[in-house]
């Protein structure tokens, strides 16, 4: 239910102690990429129906940045991991393969 | 059939018995003008204002569920135009207009009543705002009204005027909002739309959109491929979807927000009023249920229902703002999937694809701009132009930096 989040620093804890920053799949371009990837990377998103990375922040626990891997519609939490240890891949590609590129994020589900 | 209080009389005279279902229940068609995905309330204004303002009535509204499943019929049917950028005031102030003659023109009651909206300020800064925003709100010809703590106080005597962290100041108050019934909206439009000769076909879920040599051709469908001239997508929540069948990403992310009604009570609480401590919002209903509803989930999501670390919260932002509701039982809770776009405030344009139109991202304020939606989203799908009252709303208007962000949050959808 995403009510429940297990912070691989602190151990399970409530949704409220989290704040949510939103979709951890786009990718900051170079300083002088042209202003299509700017746009593309500060305003649209894939908004997937399904499985999602969302970076969420442990506001009211360790701070740390966090990417939380859950379902939008079932709401079932698959993987926490430390944001430093996620690997993300450019934008425009579909969620799935975000997923792939990061087994790792496999560790620390709620 | 016209309804009238006449018509009540005859119909009761004998037995009740003789009411017609107020729509039709029609097949598809194989091809139409204008297809309309989303029978909800901004698809199904936009079908009325096709065939009332441009006489163009070879249409067809489909619905994946049944007309008003969705948002429409899940909101807690605030009606008000206090905005304050350029962009969005007179676009809701048209709205208030239309919102105030809809019955009549419908001839359908859609319980239309303007029992006044206040927005409450707990600070001096935020006294300061809404002064900006209520002289902002009069320069576009709307009605604002600064009521300070003994003005508030006479209108509302239950609130927590002293609370230590929230104090009540006073409020904006604009008394030509109010409520109206947010399923009768959707019924008195359909029944209109109808009645001009309009398919509304239901359980009609649009799986594709076919193109040909960049243009729109029609839909594919669980009930098989429509065709038409020109399309307009009005899905809400469900935006993004739709419109990816187009090869389309747009800047809207689909969160869940969630509303309450309690028992049904004595009149208690005449006007809407909001607390400005917290995003939360209180009106009573004429059945006298309270109904209340606070801030999103704050994550992604396509459930229509919600977390309970929200519930929680607006439960207590509802026992901040007015302690005897501290001893109301909740009734029910729900959740609609919101299209929530990055500057909080709506689209309705021409997209790139030849012949496909798009009206989405009205966060959780498109209930009150129902009919001026389908007003301006009908004028573009009949004459291809841009409506001069949504001329702000354009898709492209992020990449040229010229967002309408009411709340100065800049681009994340989960703070509008
Ligand atoms: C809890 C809550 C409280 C709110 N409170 C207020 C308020 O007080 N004031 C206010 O102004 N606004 C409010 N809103 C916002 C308002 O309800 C929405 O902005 C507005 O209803 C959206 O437009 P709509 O009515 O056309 O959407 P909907 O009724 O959601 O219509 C979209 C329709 O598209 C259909 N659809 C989606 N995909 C497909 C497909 N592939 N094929 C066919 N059909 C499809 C859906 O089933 C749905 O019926 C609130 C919303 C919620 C959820
Ligand atoms: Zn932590």
């Amino acid at each position: 239910m995403a009510s429940l989040i297990n912070c691989p620093h602190c151990g399970v804890r409530p949704r409220e102690e989290f704040t949510i920053r939103g979709d951890a799949g786009p990718v900051r371009p170079a300083p002088d990429a042209d202003f299509g990837a700017w746009d593309a990377y500060v305003h649209l998103r894939d908004n997937v129906r399904g499985p999602m990375a969302e970076h969420w922040q442990h506001s009211g626990g360790c701070r740390r940045w966090l990417v939380v891997e859950r379902d939008t519609f079932t709401h079932e939490v698959f993987a926490v991991v430390d944001a430093a240890d996620y690997t993300r891949v450019p934008v425009a590609k579909p969620a799935r393969a975000r997923k792939a590129a990061n087994p790792a994020g496999r560790r620390g589900g709620a | 059939m016209r309804y009238s209080a006449f018509s009540i009389f005859r119909a009761a005279l004998a037995g009740n018995r003789g009411w017609k279902p107020a729509w039709r229940k029609p097949e598809p068609k194989p091809h139409y003008d204008v297809i309309i995905v989303g029978g909800g309330g901004h698809g199904l204004a936009t079908a009325h204002y096709l065939a009332k303002n441009h006489g163009i009535t070879n249409v067809a509204v489909l619905e994946k569920g049944y007309l008003g499943s969705g948002n429409v019929g899940r909101n807690t049917t605030i009606v008000r135009a206090n905005y304050l950028l350029e962009g969005n005031e007179p676009f809701f102030a048209h709205s208030l207009k239309l919102w105030e003659g809809l019955e009549q023109e419908l001839n359908f009651n859609a319980m239309m009543s303007q029992r006044g909206v206040i927005n409450l300020y707990h600070s001096d800064g935020q006294r300061d705002a809404y002064a900006r925003r209520g002289n902002a709100m009069r320069l576009a010809g709307e009605d604002a009204e600064l009521l300070n703590r003994d003005q508030v106080r006479e209108l509302a005597p239950f609130l927590d005027f002293d609370n230590a962290r929230f104090p009540i100041h006073g409020g904006l108050m604009q008394r030509r909002g109010g409520t109206a019934r947010h399923d009768g909206v959707a019924w008195g439009y359909a029944r209109s739309a109808d009645s001009f000769g309009v398919d509304l076909i239901e359980n009609c879920e649009v799986t594709g959109i076919r193109r040909e040599g960049g243009r729109v051709t029609g839909v594919e469908t669980t009930r098989g491929f429509i065709g038409c001239n020109r399309l307009g997508l009005a899905a809400a929540g469900h935006s993004s979807r739709v419109a990816e069948m187009a090869g389309m990403r747009l800047p809207i992310e689909s969160q869940v927000l969630q509303a309450f009604v309690s028992e049904g009570l004595k009149p208690f609480i005449d006007q809407v009023i909001t607390f400005g401590a917290a995003l939360f919002y209180l009106s009573q209903s004429d059945k006298g249920g309270l109904v209340f509803g606070g801030s999103l989930d704050m994550y992604n999501s396509y459930a229509q229902r919600g977390n309970l670390a929200t519930v929680e919260s607006v439960m207590e932002a509802a026992c901040a703002l007015a302690p005897a509701v501290a001893r109301v039982k909740a009734l029910r809770a729900w959740g609609g999937v919101m299209d929530m776009s990055m500057d909080g405030s709506p689209i309705i344009d021409k997209t790139p694809v030849q012949d496909l139109y798009l009206n989405c991202g009205w966060c959780y304020g498109g209930f009150k701009a129902t009919p001026a939606s389908g007003w301006c989203f009908a004028h573009l799908l009949a004459t291809g132009e841009i409506h001069p009252l949504a001329g702000a709303f354009r898709l492209d208007r992020f990449a040229r930096g010229y967002q309408i962000d009411e709340t100065g949050h800049g681009a994340q959808a989960n703070l509008h």
